[in-house]
């Protein structure tokens, strides 16, 4: 025998189920008065700096029909590739800019919608940079433990190919699940569960 | 009153999940996940700034009764209908840290099972004193608490008679967004637990174990409610001992 690690086991995930909006979004789903508004629902104000921009996109399930109860979380650094955490020590991240956004796909068209900032870029461990990228996350009925993506965007193809996460994909052509569709300020994100576009999820 | 934590700022990756231990995506028992599942493998990665960083949320954000389902969403005077509880327990990584400032949301059907959603169409009853949501925030050691009705079972449309386990829905957000969880939190006892399709895409009973909250007389309030125990533990994070970087530490 050797020594015990000692460590405990995490929490399993469980599905978020179809009901998920009561907890998280509970004024968009008729729960009104139990909180002044529903976490996440803005992430700029006036005073936020950097480039304004729109991301849009649908979460599509296997028969390529749209998700029309999932909830999807975004995290992503400031316009200066600052995030709004403790755990940011380069420097502190532009206060009038939280960096986490969620959203409930919406229950007629499947759509969900974000205004936010472009991202700077933020440096990997080996002091590489990655592309600017938006963190995505996304809970649902049918889904059994977070799904975790990233976005990157189109007009930086050469930022995109130095990318250490990008780079590490090995079947190119899947890279492009990766990228939006659009240019400033609008950019599109569909992200596609699984199929013939099967979306590169992480594992991080 | 604030004050100003002793402690280092957190920076060090992730343990990798296991995710044997999680439920797998695609889990033929619980229909939906049939479409819904990545077929192609997870990219894995060592976690980067990305991942490692997460929002934080205040305690000063809290309204007075969002840890109180009977009352947060009740008449002036009145209280919702169902066997009173208090859920409780720490928050823990898996180094057995305990986790301060961790924003717990939950949700769940009244006592009858029935959801407060638009979608939901159980003949069971609305209770008017009934929203089903909450939140609270970790302490400064790692404990939270709210107080709440216990939820009915209810049927859902997956095999021709499956019906879920009493449970609350837990939403956790940790100290780096690699730490996102959202699980569901069982009640001791409960012959329905090991039934349930979506229990059952968790293959280690000792995961599904791991759910399952303990009666816990000792913290019942006599006369008033009885109490419930459900710890959680999020992912660990390593000690930043070396990183290698290219122009050097």
């Amino acid at each position: 025998m050797v020594q015990d690690l000692g460590y405990l086991k995490e929490t399993p995930s469980q599905t978020a189920g179809p009901y998920v909006h009561i907890g998280l979004i509970p004024n968009l789903a008729d729960i009104p008065g139990v909180y002044a508004g529903d976490l996440g629902a803005a992430m700029v104000n006036d005073k936020t700096k950097g480039e304004r921009i729109t991301v849009r996109g649908r979460v599509i399930d296997g028969a390529g029909t749209p998700l029309k109860d999932a909830v999807v979380e975004i995290w992503q650094a400031d316009s200066a590739g600052l995030y709004n955490s403790p755990s940011e020590l380069r420097g502190t991240a532009d206060p009038n800019f939280t960096g986490w956004g969620r959203r409930a796909t919406d229950a007629k068209t499947g759509e969900f919608v974000f205004e936010t900032v472009k991202p700077g870029r933020v440096p990997f461990k080996d002091g590489r940079r990655m592309a600017p990228h938006i963190t995505f996350w996304i809970a649902a009925r049918g889904i059994n433990i977070g799904l975790h993506t990233r976005m990157y965007f189109p007009d930086e193809g050469e930022a995109n190919a130095e990318d250490p996460l990008l780079s590490r994909i090995e079947h190119r052509q899947r890279v492009a699940t990766l990228i939006a569709s659009g240019e400033s300020p609008a950019y599109t994100f569909d992200i596609h569960l699984q199929g013939e576009q099967e979306t590169v999820f992480v594992d991080i | 009153m604030s004050t100003i934590p002793n402690k280092k700022p957190e920076t060090g990756a992730f343990f990798p999940r296991d995710r044997d231990w999680h439920p797998p995506a695609l889990a033929l028992g619980y229909k939906t996940t049939i479409l819904r599942s990545p077929q192609k493998a997870l990219l894995s990665m060592d976690g980067t700034l990305s991942e490692i960083t997460g929002p934080v949320f205040s305690q000063s954000m809290l309204g007075e009764l969002d840890n109180d389902l009977i009352h947060n969403f009740a008449k002036p005077g009145e209280s919702a209908i169902g066997e009173r509880i208090i859920v409780h327990g720490r928050v823990m990584d898996e180094r057995g840290r305990a986790m301060s400032g961790v924003l717990l949301e939950f949700w769940q059907a009244n006592a009858g099972g029935r959801y407060r959603h638009k979608k939901e169409s159980y003949l069971a009853p609305l209770d008017p004193n009934f929203g089903g949501c909450g939140r609270t925030i970790t302490d400064e050691d790692g404990y939270y608490r709210f107080r709440t009705v216990k939820p009915g079972p209810y049927p859902w449309p997956n095999g021709v008679n499956d019906w879920r386990p009493a449970h609350i829905h837990f939403s956790v957000f940790g100290h780096g967004f690699a730490q996102r969880l959202i699980t569901q939190m069982y009640f001791e006892g409960d012959p329905l637990i090991w039934k349930c399709p979506i229990v059952n895409t968790i293959a280690d009973k000792r995961a599904v174990e791991q759910l399952i909250a303990p009666l816990d007389m000792a913290n019942a309030i006599p006369m008033d409610a009885r109490a419930y125990k459900f710890d959680i533990v999020l992912r660990g994070r390593r000690s930043t001992f070396f990183e290698n970087r290219r122009e050097g530490n």
